[in-house]
Parts: structure tokens; C-alpha cells; sequence
């Protein structure tokens, strides 16, 4: 029987995150990964770090996106100097589109409601000719858009698999197709896979979906669903596109890709060609010039969805060192969670600032409406 | 290295210069029979590639065929006065 200082259950973008980030304070870190049968968010991650909608009637979750735009260079530094792979971090500002007066009107409303809930960080409206000025490329049918100076992206994938080295790097260990069945809680921890059983000191439930069945086990809570999104790349093209957007980004090797799809419709990956349809007439609209691009790939894959849509961070009342850690946005955090989560499940717990992730709110009777 | 069964009367350009196919033949196969090594550099390192799959699925062999960017010179027929060019780089929206 191994032990630990930490075990990390899920090992997709939270879970790594903080692997990887306790490994690096020097903690003995496991970090164990279902496998192949797990559904895998960050294996279909669209790449974005998207700060400027996230919060709106929930400021904690609004400074906690900032706090981790600021931190995301040190974390990309911190995986180039440790692994060599860098996640081609890009974060000169991200435009969100309108493409009618209405939704140009609803979006200067938020972000005026979000500066006045949240303070501002710089997001503002730009009316046809600023957008202009900015990107030549934009179609006609776009009335402005809303521009972040915070928002920027990366490469999901080489972030992913960034976080895994960096965590092996530091001495920790990646123990893939490992499904937890149980628990044990003395003091301290048992995590038992099979025959195999792990030992540590504090546990943290990041496994995505696989979060609502393991929670219990330590007396937490974490009520996730699935939201599908599906995306298109094309072929690599010259780059036209400097920034991140809400619907299209250019990735560094030239590839365009395209989302922002949400269904509800339980735990089914599937691409659909009216869907898919209508990523490609939206983003057409956006850039005409994509007209020329071909699609190469299309993939669909599940979101971790909260009743909120906001992340939820707790330490278990009944089982002190057990944490759950789950969000809908592993890239975008990425730099929070690996930064700062880390360090305070490491140390003296979650600060105080902390509990209005609490999972305690859905109880509330107030939720609300999930925002991205 | 290749050699052609059938006698070569179609008539197309490679970089301006003239290249003989047989009927029917490929983009991607006249030009490994004509004895070009490469036709295109990579859009990120800019290396150099050859036709290799020949079948459609490794994307190695494109070209620009009459003014069309990143076509797949192993999927598509060569046609009298056909001109095809190197696709260098990534293809350009333009």
C-alpha cells in the first residue's frame, strides 16, 4: 500500500491543474485517471481563457476567473521551464460578437452590470468601425462586439499534457486506468482501485463528471451534469486572427476552430450535422473569409455543468482534507487552480473568500442562470 | 523510380513547367512518375512532403490545382492544361 501526501482523483485539465501544482510545492501527489471510458472534457476543450462573461451575478466566481488570467503566464512559464512543453498561451484580449442591435444592447448591458457587481477589468463595447480598426476580416452582419483586454487561449490539449509531465517532473505519479470504488476515512485517507489500495493525507475530487458519484464517499456534494458542445477545425490556414472570440479562435499551427454549441441532452458525444450547420453559417457571418476554409475534423464532447454553471471548491465538513474541485472551464482556471487552489488544499484550507462555492448554495432555493 | 504502364497523353503544368500524364492518372501520381520529389512545404516548420498515402487520408500530397489552394493532388483527375503548383505554406484566405 502506497502513501501519499495528496491524492488527486481525475486526472483531465482541474485535476492536473492541481496535481501539479501541489507537486511543484513539493508535495508526494497521485494523481489517478479513469481511462478511456471516462467522458474526457479536456480531451474536446475548446482552448479558450474566458474571463470577461464569467461571474455575472456571482462576484466571487468573477474575481476568481481574474485572479487566474493573471496567473496563467506563471503557470505557462512554470510548464516551459519545467516540462518544455508550453500550452502556446495567447492572451492579448478575446472578442464576444453581436450580430444585431438587440444582442449588441443586451451585451453592453452585462458588461456594465458585471462592472458594477465586479469592478472593471478593462471590457469594452466597440461599434462597427473600432471593431474594424481592430480585425479587417469581420463580416458585415456584425454590429460590434464586446472586447476583453484579459481574455486570450491555449492549446487544451498541450496543456493537458503540459500539466501531466510537469506533475511527473516533480516527482509525483500518473496512475492512468485507475477507477475509485471506494474511499476509507480515518483520520486519513484510503483510496481503493480495484485490489490496489492508496493511502494520503487529503484527497481531491476533480473527476468531472465522474465528481457526483465519488463526492458522497467523503460527505460532499457536487451535482454535475452534461452540456454537449460540439466543434469543427479546419484545415491550417494563414493566420487572420490574432485574438481569442467567444465562436472562433486561430490556433498557433494555423488551424481554425469553432464552437460554442450547448445541448442538453444527457451523456451522448455525437456530432449532428444541424448543429454543426449552424457553428459554420454563425462563424461565416463572423468571417466571411471562412467560406474558403475545409473542415477537417468535427468532435463533440460533454461540458461539466453545475446547477449555475459556477465551479464548485469545498473541504468536507465529516471528512476534514477531503476537497471537491469541478468547473465547466478547466482551461480558463487552469491558472487559478494550479497557482493558488493548490497551494491552500496544500496548506491551511480554503480561504474564507472561498465558501460562496460551497456546494450548500443549491439548496438555497435561489440559482442562478448559468452564465459562460 | 515509377513507370508508367499506359502511354502519357494528357498535357498539365508543375511550377510552369510541362508534365505528361496518362488518362485518368492522379495529380499526385503524374507528378511521382515525372520524378518531382516534393510538392509542397509543411504550413508550421515549412519541410518539405511528398505524395506518400496516395488514397486520401494523409494530406501530404496537396497542391494548388487552376488557382485552388490545398487541393489533394491524390484525389483528383489530371485534365488537359491543367495548372498545378506548389502549395507552399498554409493556404491563404486571402
Amino acid at each position: 500500500m502506497r502513501g501519499f501526501d495528496l491524492i488527486v482523483i481525475g486526472g483531465g485539465l482541474v485535476g492536473g491543474a492541481v496535481a501539479f501544482g501541489a507537486a511543484r510545492l513539493g508535495a508526494r501527489v497521485a494523481l489517478l485517471d479513469e481511462g478511456d471510458v471516462a467522458f474526457r472534457a479536456a480531451r474536446g476543450n475548446f482552448g479558450l481563457v474566458w474571463i470577461q462573461s464569467k461571474g455575472a451575478g456571482m462576484p466571487p466566481y468573477a474575481h476568481w476567473s481574474r485572479q487566474s488570467a493573471a496567473l496563467w503566464a506563471g503557470l505557462s512559464d512554470a510548464l516551459s521551464e519545467v516540462t518544455g512543453v508550453a500550452p502556446a498561451l495567447r492572451q492579448n484580449g478575446g472578442f464576444a460578437f453581436c450580430l444585431s442591435d438587440d444582442e449588441f444592447a443586451r451585451q453592453a448591458e452585462r458588461v456594465q452590470r458585471m462592472h458594477n457587481e465586479s469592478g472593471g477589468i478593462g471590457t469594452r463595447m466597440l461599434d462597427r468601425a473600432e471593431l474594424r480598426a481592430m480585425l479587417p476580416q469581420v463580416g458585415d452582419e456584425v454590429v460590434g462586439a464586446a472586447f476583453c483586454p484579459i481574455d486570450g487561449h491555449a492549446n487544451p490539449l498541450l496543456l493537458l499534457r503540459g500539466l501531466q509531465a510537469g506533475l511527473l517532473a516533480k516527482g509525483g505519479e500518473y496512475l492512468p486506468g485507475r477507477h475509485v470504488d471506494a474511499i476509507d476515512y480515518d483520520g486519513g485517507f484510503t483510496v481503493q482501485c480495484g485490489a490496489e489500495r492508496f493511502t494520503c493525507a487529503k484527497v481531491v475530487i476533480a473527476a468531472g463528471l465522474g465528481s457526483r458519484d465519488l463526492a458522497p464517499m467523503v460527505g460532499l456534494e457536487m451535482p454535475v451534469t452534461p452540456l454537449k458542445g460540439q466543434i469543427l477545425v479546419t484545415e491550417r490556414v494563414r493566420p487572420f486572427l490574432d485574438y481569442a472570440t467567444h465562436v472562433v479562435r486561430q490556433t498557433d499551427e494555423g488551424s481554425v476552430m469553432m464552437g460554442d454549441s450547448q445541448e442538453d441532452v444527457g451523456f451522448d458525444i455525437r456530432t449532428t450535422t444541424p448543429v454543426l450547420k449552424d457553428i459554420a453559417a454563425r462563424n461565416i457571418k463572423v468571417f466571411p473569409l471562412l467560406r474558403e476554409a475545409n473542415v477537417v475534423r468535427t468532435w463533440g464532447a460533454l461540458r461539466v455543468m453545475t446547477p449555475d454553471g459556477c465551479p464548485i471548491y469545498e473541504e468536507s465538513v465529516s471528512h476534514p482534507g477531503a476537497f471537491s474541485a469541478t468547473c465547466h472551464s478547466g482551461v480558463t482556471l487552469a491558472g487559478a487552480h494550479a497557482m493558488a487552489l493548490a497551494p491552500a488544499i496544500l496548506g491551511a484550507g480554503l480561504p474564507p473568500a472561498m465558501k460562496a462555492f460551497e456546494a450548500a448554495r443549491f439548496k438555497s432555493g435561489k440559482i442562478n442562470v448559468p452564465s459562460f | 523510380m515509377f513507370r508508367r504502364f499506359d502511354a502519357a497523353s494528357v498535357a498539365f503544368t508543375f511550377e510552369g513547367m510541362p508534365v505528361m500524364a496518362a488518362a485518368g492518372e492522379t495529380v499526385a501520381a503524374a507528378l511521382l512518375a515525372a520524378g518531382v520529389r516534393s510538392v509542397r512545404t509543411t504550413a508550421v516548420s515549412g519541410s518539405a512532403r511528398a505524395p506518400w498515402c496516395m488514397m486520401g487520408v494523409c494530406f501530404d500530397c496537396l497542391v494548388e490545382i487552376d488557382g485552388v489552394a490545398n487541393r489533394q493532388g491524390c484525389m483528383v483527375v489530371v485534365s488537359p492544361g491543367m495548372v498545378v503548383r506548389r502549395q507552399v505554406g498554409a493556404k491563404d484566405l486571402g
